[in-house]
């Protein structure tokens, strides 16, 4: 029996324009802890804005979300920030890095948000992050001086500063080459059995999908498997 | 500490645009300076022509008018006690212009705390005599420290020594127009003849002129003991105590107390000139419009540069978003960046404004009514400096709420969705 870090429960989405069209029909899933997830699906059937309510950073549904036991459902926007920065890593499929600031700094962001450990140590578990993708080198240069699929393991760094439950990712591999997806899969499968890192990543690509321990398709706004 | 976090983030957003950043700073910064400048040169003009009054006039004068006697003797008298009287032609008497138990009075107003300067003053009017022809005008029986101490005589003595009044026995200090009309100069020696017909000769010992041109010309100052002797008085005898007090708002209330306590007339300084205030508070008033303005406008630039970069920044936004920074925190950023802009702005604003103030304090100004001046006049008072950096916070803190409000309202799922 192994322990529950995500749960939907009857989550229902509609976009009101231009006319009110329902993008989720009852999603009910859970995802325990440990688990690689991937969500896949034709495009259009609703993965991203469900991974959006998951996120918490959507608001605008029914239903209910559980991060953690704790439900996520009518909390305030600060409170879901912190849940956001604590518990939640979040991967874009653009690899959306702070322009303004060096890798490293990117990295430490969260960190020093939650100021949980002092900047100092926060410097040095951002290291040790990169250090583990293989990006150490990188750490001083500026964030838009690196290339895409370096931007997206800062991104995962960044991800995984705060020793979140879950690990978010919309298609993080969408927008890299073989060789780069490959790179990112194979730490996401690292973290999955070396650190029981929980993650849910959705993808297009099958090969990709067919490497995880569970695949949740969707179809329409429907769960189908 | 989080707010550490907020002025890093701030600090590296700032100086990921500086150009932009230094250009509303530099907004703030004329416009402050320009209210510095302007405000200090203002005010500092007004002081300067409101003193050209202030300074010479008492902030409390007594003296005793000419006018009929309020206890006429049929009142007093005890057979028509309570009968209504009726009393016409009465006529002033003029023989009660001296201020009686005036030693006693000034012995009495040394005594009291409100009263800064006590100055005796005799007023006589006398006619001089050029030739054949005879100028009216009055001479001014001065105690001539008090009135220095009090009354800036000093300053407006453009020629000789006003101090010598007291030194040299009969001698006198003339209007700059009065000796130029009676073609005295110093050293020389004039006539005047009192309203009782008696002449008397007076050594010039110096010149005055006190910028109002008018006066100038009529106008004489001697020492008291001359003064009493020109009129044949005792040396008890005094027309006018002028008296400077602390509070300056507060002279037409000492005034009508004084007026009860001794028995004699007291004039307060705000019923003398009542006008002046009017023309310096107009002054002050565009000054401080004009600043504003600046300020608003400048307010303005801040506001729209900042409105360009959080559109900018939206991507950035979106990010600290999902990465846990909440709204309020992403307003802190934006405020912070505002009220930098802001404070260093009007920071370099206080001291160009001191600057170009001090610059202009160094332009040549010679004004004929004032020969102690020779520069323009300024003010360096820190209340326009106070005023001055409060207004730069404040308009910065406006200028930046609403774009600050803006930016921590961003929905980061439009923002990634769109990309
Ligand atoms: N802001 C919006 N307003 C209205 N409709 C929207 C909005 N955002 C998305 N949709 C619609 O909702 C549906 C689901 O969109 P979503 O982005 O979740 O699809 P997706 O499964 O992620 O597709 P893809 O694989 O192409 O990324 C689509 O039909 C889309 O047109
Ligand atoms: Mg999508």
């Amino acid at each position: 029996m192994s322990e529950i870090i995500l749960q939907a429960k009857n989550i229902n989405k509609y976009f009101h324009d231009p006319v009110t069209v329902k993008v989720l029909n009852n999603i009910t899933f859970s995802v325990n802890k440990g688990e690689f997830v991937s969500v896949t699906g034709k495009s259009g059937c609703g993965k991203s804005t469900l991974l959006y309510i998951l996120s918490t950073m959507d608001t605008d549904y029914e239903g209910e979300l559980l991060i953690d036991n704790e439900t996520m459902t009518h909390k305030k926007e600060k409170q879901l920030a912190l849940v956001r920065n604590q518990k939640i890593g979040f991967v874009f499929q653009f690899h959306y890095l702070l322009n303004e600031f060096s890798v490293l700094k990117n990295v430490m962001l969260p960190g020093l948000k939650l100021n949980k450990f002092s900047e100092a140590e926060v410097e040095h578990r951002a290291m040790e992050r990169l250090k583990m993708l293989g990006i150490q080198q990188l750490a001083n240069k500026n964030a838009n001086q690196v290339s895409g699929g370096e931007k997206q393991r800062v991104a995962i760094a960044r991800a995984l500063i705060n020793d979140p439950l879950i690990i978010m990712g919309d298609e993080p591999t969408g927008n890299l080459d073989k060789k780069n997806s490959e790179i990112v899969f194979n730490i996401f499968q690292e973290l999955a059995t070396e650190f029981k890192q929980t993650l849910l990543i959705v993808t297009h690509d099958e090969g990709f999908a067919e490497r995880t321990n569970r695949i949740i398709h969707m179809e329409d706004g429907n769960i189908v498997t | 500490m989080k707010y550490k976090l907020i002025f890093s983030i701030a600090k590296s957003l700032l100086l990921a645009r500086w150009k932009q950043t230094l250009v509303a700073a530099v907004g703030v910064t004329f416009s402050i300076t320009m209210f510095i400048t302007l405000l200090s040169f203002m005010t500092g003009l007004n002081k300067l022509l409101d003193g050209l009054i202030l300074n010479r006039t008492p902030h409390v004068r007594l003296y005793n008018d000419i006018k009929p006697s309020k206890d006429q003797p049929v009142n007093s008298a005890v057979a028509y006690k309570d009968y209504h009287n009726f009393i016409s032609s009465i006529k002033s008497s003029s023989s009660r212009q001296e201020i009686y138990n005036s030693t006693t009075i000034i012995e009495s107003l040394q005594r009291d705390k409100r009263v800064v300067g006590i100055a005796p003053k005799i007023f006589a009017q006398v006619f001089f005599n050029a030739g054949t022809i005879d100028i009216t005008g009055s001479v001014n029986g001065i105690d001539v420290e008090a009135e220095s101490n009090f009354f800036h005589f000093n300053d407006y003595i453009v020629d000789g020594r006003g101090t010598d009044i007291k030194n040299v026995a009969n001698s006198i200090v003339l209007g700059k127009g009065l000796a130029t009309k009676l073609l005295a100069n110093i050293d020389d020696v004039i006539q005047v003849t009192t309203a009782k017909g008696e002449i008397f000769q007076l050594k010039v010992v110096g010149l005055y002129q006190s910028g109002i041109s008018e006066y100038d010309k009529s106008v004489a100052f001697a020492s008291i003991t001359t003064a009493q002797k020109l009129l044949g008085k005792p040396a008890s005898y005094i027309t006018d105590i002028q008296i400077k007090i602390t509070d300056l708002n507060q002279a037409p209330k000492v005034a009508k107390e004084y007026a009860g306590l001794y028995g004699c007339d007291a004039e307060d300084i705000q019923t003398a000139n009542s006008q002046f205030e009017t023309g310096s508070f107009i002054r002050t008033l565009i000054s401080y419009a004009v600043g504003i303005t600046l300020l608003i406008v400048a307010g303005f630039g801040i506001y729209n540069i900042l409105n360009m970069m959080i559109y900018e920044k939206m991507d950035s936004i979106a990010i600290l978003k999902a990465t846990g920074f909440s709204g309020s925190d992403v307003k802190k950023i934006f405020m912070v960046i505002a009220l930098t802009i802001g404070f260093f702005g009007g920071l370099a604003g206080l001291l160009f404004g001191f600057l170009l103030s001090s610059g202009i304090g160094r332009i040549p100004f010679n004004m004929t009514a004032l020969p102690t001046v020779t520069t323009y006049p300024i003010n360096y008072s820190l209340v326009y400096y106070s005023i001055g950096f409060s207004f730069s916070l404040i308009t910065t803190y406006l200028a930046g709420y609403f774009p600050s409000r803006k930016a921590s309202k961003i929905d980061p799922v439009i923002i990634i969705r769109g990309k």
